[in-house]
C-alpha cells in the first residue's frame, strides 16, 4: 500500500509545525524522516496514521491492504508502550482480541510472531522483567501480529543503548528481507537512516518543509559501516541536518 | 586515579553509603512483637496494682471473656449480623463507587456534574443522617446497610477516579491506534490501569465501614458487635467492654489482610 501526504499544514495554537507538506510513501519500502529535534516529525506520524487531524491538506492511501492484514496502519512507539499488567503473549494477544480469530487461530500468530522476533522463550514473561531491547522486540512483535501494511515507527531505537540498537536495526532488516513491508521510520540518528532507509527524507527546522530527499540505492543487506558509498550518503545527510540545527538553535537564542 | 608524584599519598577512606530507605520491607515479627509488650505491660501493671482495675481492664480477663463469649454461642449471635452488614452494606457502596468513579473518569459530563456533588458529600458525617435512614429504609437492616453504602461510597469514588485520571495516556493512544473498541479499551487498559488505586481506597472505605457498622449498630440495634459493646459500656462492664473492642480490631485486621491479598493476586505484574 502507498501513501501521499498532500499540501498539508498543522498548527498547535500559534506554534506552526507543518506548512504545505507534500510527501510519497512508496510500497514496500522504508522511508526514514529526519530532521531537527522539534520540526514536527511526531506530528506527521501522528497525522499519517490517523492519530490526529491536519488542520488542512489530507493523507491519501492509494491501493488496498494485502488480505490478512488487520490493522493497516500500526504503530511502533518510543516508549514501547506495553501493557505492564499483560504478559509478553497477552500484549501480542491484545491487539487480536477484538478480530474474532478464535483461539487457534490467536495461538498460531501469536506464537508466529514470538518466533520471528525471538522471544518465544519469554512468552510468560511480565514486561517489567525484560530489558529495554526485548521490550521494544515484544512491541515489534506486537505491529508484526496485525499484519500491517504501514509501519509507522516513532524513534523506535532511541531509548536504547548503542549495541542494542545495532541489533535490532539487523534484527529489523532481517524481518523486511523476509517480507517486505512498507515503513516510515523516524529517526534523529544519521546511522538508522543510513542502515534501514531505501528512502532518507531531510526535514527543515519548524514549520517542517522537505530540505532534501535522499534515495540509497544499495540493497539493506549488503550496507556495512565502511561502504564508500554509504559514507557519501551519511556526509551529505550530516550536512543538511547540520544547517538545520545551526539555523534552528540561532532562532532559539534570538540572534 | 594516581596522586601526582611528589606528593604525600593522602589519606584513603571508604565513600559513605548515603542511598537505601524509603522502600517498605516485610518485618513480620514487628506488628506481633509491639502488641506483645503493650499486652504484657498491661497485664503486669494491672497485676501488681500499678493500674487500679478501675481504668483498665486486666487482658487476661478480656481474654477470659472472650472464651465465654465463644463457648456460650453469644459472639456467633452478635457477630453473624455484624458481619452480613458489614458484607452487604460495604458491596453496594464500593461497586456503586467504582461504576460512578470509572463513569467520573471517562466522561467529562458526568464528572463536571458529580464531581462537586461528591465534594458535598464526602465531609458529611454519615452517622448524623442515620435518622433520616430510618425514615427512607426502615429501623431494620435497610438503614444499616444504606449507611454503610454511603460511607463506603464516597471514597471509592474518589480514589477510583483519581486512578482512572492517572491511566497512562499513551498507553490509551497505543490501544487506539490498534483500532481496539471503546469498550475493549475500558476493559483491558482503564480498568487494569487504575485497580491499584481502587484497592488502596478499600482499605480506606472498610475502616470506614466498621465504624459505620458499630454507630449504626449502637443507634438501633439488640445484636451485633456494636450493641454489645454499647451494652457493656453503659454497664461499666469493662471486660466486656473491651472484649467487644479487640473483636472489632480483629475485623479490621481481617478487612486489611483481604486488601493484601487481593493486592497480592491482582497486581502481581507490578515492579517491586
Ligand atoms: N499536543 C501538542 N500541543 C501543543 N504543541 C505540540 C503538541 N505536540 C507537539 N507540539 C509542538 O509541535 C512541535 C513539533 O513537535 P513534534 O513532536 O512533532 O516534533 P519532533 O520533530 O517529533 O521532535 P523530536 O525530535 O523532539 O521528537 C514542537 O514544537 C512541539 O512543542
Ligand atoms: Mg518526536
Amino acid at each position: 500500500m502507498r501513501l501521499r501526504v498532500e499540501r498539508v499544514s498543522h498548527r498547535y495554537g500559534p506554534t506552526e509545525v507543518l506548512r504545505d507538506f507534500d510527501l510519497d510513501v512508496p510500497a514496500g519500502r522504508i522511508t526514514c524522516l529526519i530532521g531537527p529535534s522539534g520540526c514536527g516529525k511526531s506530528t506527521l506520524l501522528r497525522l499519517i496514521g490517523g492519530l490526529e487531524k491536519p488542520a488542512s491538506g489530507r493523507i491519501l492511501q492509494a491501493g488496498e491492504p494485502p488480505s490478512g492484514c488487520l490493522n493497516p496502519l500500526t504503530y511502533v512507539f518510543q516508549d514501547f508502550a506495553l501493557l505492564p499488567w499483560r504478559t509478553v503473549e497477552g500484549n501480542v494477544r491484545l491487539v487480536l482480541e477484538d478480530h474474532g480469530l478464535g483461539a487457534a487461530g490467536m495461538r498460531r500468530i501469536v506464537d508466529d510472531v514470538l518466533a520471528r522476533t525471538r522471544l518465544s522463550d519469554f512468552a510468560r514473561a511480565w514486561p517489567r522483567q525484560l530489558s529495554g531491547g526485548m521490550r521494544q522486540r515484544v512491541a515489534i512483535a506486537r505491529a508484526l501480529a496485525v499484519s500491517p501494511a504501514v509501519m509507522l515507527l516513532d524513534e523506535p531505537l532511541s531509548a536504547l543503548d548503542s549495541q542494542t540498537r545495532a541489533l535490532l536495526m539487523d534484527d529489523l532488516v532481517d524481518l523486511w528481507l523476509r517480507t517486505p513491508f512498507t515503513a516510515v521510520y523516524v529517526t534523529h540518528n544519521l546511522a538508522e537512516a543510513a542502515r534501514l532507509g531505501h528512502r532518507v527524507v531531510v526535514l527543515s527546522r519548524r514549520p517542517g518543509r522537505i530540505r532534501e530527499i535522499v534515495d540509497i540505492e544499495s540493497a539493506l543487506q549488503s550496507r556495512s559501516d565502511d561502504d564508500a558509498g554509504l559514507k557519501a550518503v551519511r556526509d551529505r545527510l550530516w550536512r543538511a541536518m547540520r544547517e538545520e540545527a545551526m539555523a534552528a538553535d540561532r532562532e532559539l537564542t534570538g540572534a | 586515579m594516581r596522586e601526582p608524584a611528589g606528593e604525600p599519598e593522602a589519606e584513603t577512606r571508604e565513600v559513605p553509603f548515603r542511598g537505601g530507605g524509603f522502600a517498605p520491607r516485610p518485618r513480620r515479627w514487628a506488628g506481633p512483637l509491639v502488641f506483645v509488650l503493650l499486652i504484657g505491660l498491661l497485664e503486669w501493671g494491672t497485676r501488681t496494682g500499678f493500674i487500679s482495675s478501675l481504668t483498665l481492664p486486666r487482658p487476661s480477663a478480656v481474654f477470659a471473656t472472650l472464651v465465654q463469649l465463644w463457648q456460650s454461642g453469644a459472639l456467633a449471635e452478635h457477630l453473624l449480623p455484624s458481619l452480613q452488614r458489614l458484607a452487604l452494606g460495604s458491596l453496594m457502596g464500593i461497586s456503586a463507587g467504582i461504576a460512578v468513579g470509572v463513569a467520573i473518569g471517562l466522561f467529562s459530563l458526568v464528572r463536571a456534574g458529580l464531581v462537586p456533588l461528591v465534594a458535598a458529600l464526602f465531609p458529611v458525617p454519615k452517622i448524623a443522617l442515620l435518622p433520616l435512614f430510618v425514615i427512607w429504609f426502615g429501623i431494620d437492616e435497610g438503614s444499616k446497610n444504606a449507611l454503610i453504602a454511603l460511607g463506603t461510597f464516597t471514597p471509592t469514588v474518589v480514589a477510583t477516579y483519581g486512578g482512572v485520571d492517572n491511566v497512562d495516556r499513551t498507553l490509551i493512544r497505543m490501544a487506539q491506534s490498534f483500532d481496539l473498541s471503546w469498550w475493549s479499551i475500558v476493559r483491558k487498559i482503564v480498568l487494569p490501569g487504575a485497580l491499584p488505586a481502587i484497592l488502596s481506597g478499600l482499605r480506606v472505605s472498610l475502616a470506614i465501614a466498621i465504624i459505620l457498622l458499630v454507630a449504626a449498630e449502637m443507634l438501633g440495634a439488640n445484636r451485633g458487635i456494636g450493641a454489645y459493646v454499647l451494652e457493656a459500656g453503659s454497664l461499666y462492664d469493662l471486660e466486656r467492654l473491651f472484649a467487644g473492642v479487640v473483636i472489632l480490631s480483629l475485623l479490621g485486621i481481617a478487612s486489611s489482610w483481604l486488601v493484601s491479598r487481593a493486592e497480592k493476586l491482582l497486581l502481581a505484574w507490578r515492579p517491586r
